[in-house]
């Protein structure tokens, strides 16, 4: 069952559940020793970390195509997320029919690892297509903020996110210690202890906030901070998992580190001009699945071409 | 249900057992399944939404899904002239312990617009001051499978519990807490919606 993943990415999976004993452990000293402070919120984010890691981990060990299914599972749920949230038109229905339907395409093309389908598809066809099927229903009123949105979201959940379905089936050859489920690790793990050690960083020690209008909770200290622990982890980490050298493992950190604060923010200016808080409430402690993902819609391509283009 | 997806608030509101008054909003066919499936199943054999006669029982096939697997309670639109009671199955079911689902916009509609609630559901109310009306807002479902389409597109949809009433003596009063809830019903979610 494991013979398609390299050791050290089986070793790499393994850290994951360590850090979420220690996060946990972490979690109820702090409940224990402190008994004011409300940690309920932080549990249960800690909680739906098990929950996560424990399915993310289950799809990776499955098969190569459980894995693509389960990220396409991620898009399809962002994707429901971003349209549930954004106002649609009632004419536009059975354009949302075809705006599903990229999904099981998208990913087929990187199961049979197509790659020039893979890249042009959503920019290209999928772009063409879409205010195609408009015109034919005929409805102008709204018709460019129609337009407009449906494909930033596709562009968001679907064509960004699904750079990691590719990253997984790039050949091993090329990164004989983790092959392409290393380099997904390398990124999903960076991504996300980014986003916690940018929180951590700002509790310490934020002061100048960044965008306020945005975001009034991001500081100068947190994302700096957040970046440099992200560079190091990602030079921490690199010879394990990826074929960087030291150099380009310092470059992809900074670029996971400021991509993912990018992603983040930008997902807070949506959800704010829709006056929300949360994209949805499928991961209690977390919100929505967009929540979680939102720094990843950056850092997927932005990884995934860094690295493509050095090595493959 | 992978493709809707739910956020229920307030659950704990619901009926447990029979009788007793479901009422929400009418945006799509969805509807009625959804507000079936949030009951227990236990008690789903009690459960009859109240539905327009002359749309579900307009052919054989239809009228039989409708009557025999949802088990419908027919409902004539047309009073106009009838010296029949309409309410009189509805009526009927709640005196035998049944719990109703109503939809007093009386049609689906425009999508996520809420119409002008119809009197009726005050007069089955009123035979009946002992049993409690829970009203549900529900909102999404109208996108998912609007009216006049046969593609449901999948959409995250909530469903908001009301507090239950009861009938207190009067059409106008009873009409006017209906509406008060469901407004404040609607003000809790989070944001306007839907361009025109």
């Amino acid at each position: 069952m494991l013979d398609h993943l390299q050791p050290n990415v089986i070793g790499a999976l393994a850290g994951i559940f360590g850090l979420l004993i220690i996060a946990t452990s972490i979690g109820h000293a702090l409940k224990l020793k402190n008994n004011k402070g409300d940690y309920s919120e932080l549990l249960s984010r800690i909680y739906s970390w098990w929950a996560m890691a424990a399915i993310f981990t289950l799809a990776f060990m499955v098969s190569r195509n459980v894995s693509l299914a389960f990220f396409g599972l991620i898009s399809f749920l962002a994707l429901k997320e971003y349209l549930s949230l954004i106002p649609t038109r009632r004419a536009d229905h059975r354009v949302l029919f075809w705006v599903y339907l990229v999904i099981p395409f998208q990913y087929y093309w990187a199961g049979i690892e197509w790659f020039g389908m893979f890249i042009i598809f959503i920019p290209v066809y999928v772009f063409l297509f879409l205010p195609m099927r408009m015109i034919i229903i005929g409805e102008t009123d709204g018709f460019i903020r129609a337009v407009g949105t449906l494909h930033w979201g596709l562009m968001i959940t679907v064509f960004s996110l699904s750079h990691l379905a590719y990253l997984l089936v790039l050949p091993t050859e090329v990164n004989p210690a983790g092959g392409g489920a290393g380099l997904v690790l390398f990124l999903v793990v960076l991504t996300q202890l980014n986003d916690v050690f940018q929180y951590v960083w700002g509790k310490l020690f934020g002061k100048h906030k960044v965008i306020p209008k945005v975001s009034p909770n991001k500081t100068w200290e947190g994302f700096i901070g957040g970046v440099l622990t992200t560079t190091l982890l990602a030079v921490l980490l690199h010879t394990w998992l990826t074929p960087l050298n030291l150099l380009e493992a310092v470059l992809a950190g900074l670029l996971i580190g400021i991509g993912g604060f990018i992603g983040d923010v930008t997902i807070s200016a949506f959800k704010r001009d829709l006056k929300v808080k949360d994209t949805g409430s499928l991961l209690p402690g977390h919100g929505g699945i967009l929540d979680r993902v939102d720094s990843l819609t950056y850092t997927a391509p932005l990884f995934f071409h860094f690295i493509y283009y050095l090595y493959y | 249900m992978l493709a809707l997806g739910l956020n229920v608030r307030n659950r704990i509101r619901l009926p447990k057992d029979g009788p007793a008054i479901i009422i929400a909003n009418h945006n799509s066919h969805l509807d009625t399944m959804v507000l079936m499936t949030l009951l227990p199943i236990n008690i789903l054999n009690k459960v009859h939404p109240v539905a327009a006669a002359d749309y579900f029982l307009r052919n054989r096939f239809l009228a039989w899904f409708a009557l025999s697997i949802v088990g419908i309670i027919p409902l004539d639109r047309q009073i106009k002239g009838m010296h029949k009671d309409p309410l009189a199955g509805a009526s009927e079911a709640l005196s035998c312990g049944k719990i109703l689902i109503l939809f007093p916009e009386g049609s689906r509609g425009e999508p996520e617009q809420m119409s002008i609630l119809k009197n009726g559901i005050s007069h089955l109310a009123k035979r009946h001051p002992d049993v409690p009306t829970t009203p549900i807002f529900l909102h999404g479902l109208g996108k998912a499978l609007p009216k006049g389409e046969a593609i449901l597109v999948p959409f995250f949809c909530d469903v908001f519990v009301g507090k239950p009433l009861f009938w207190q003596g009067s059409r106008q009063q009873y009409m006017t807490e209906l509406n008060n809830q469901f407004d404040s019903l609607a003000d809790q979610f989070p944001h306007s919606d839907e361009c025109s």
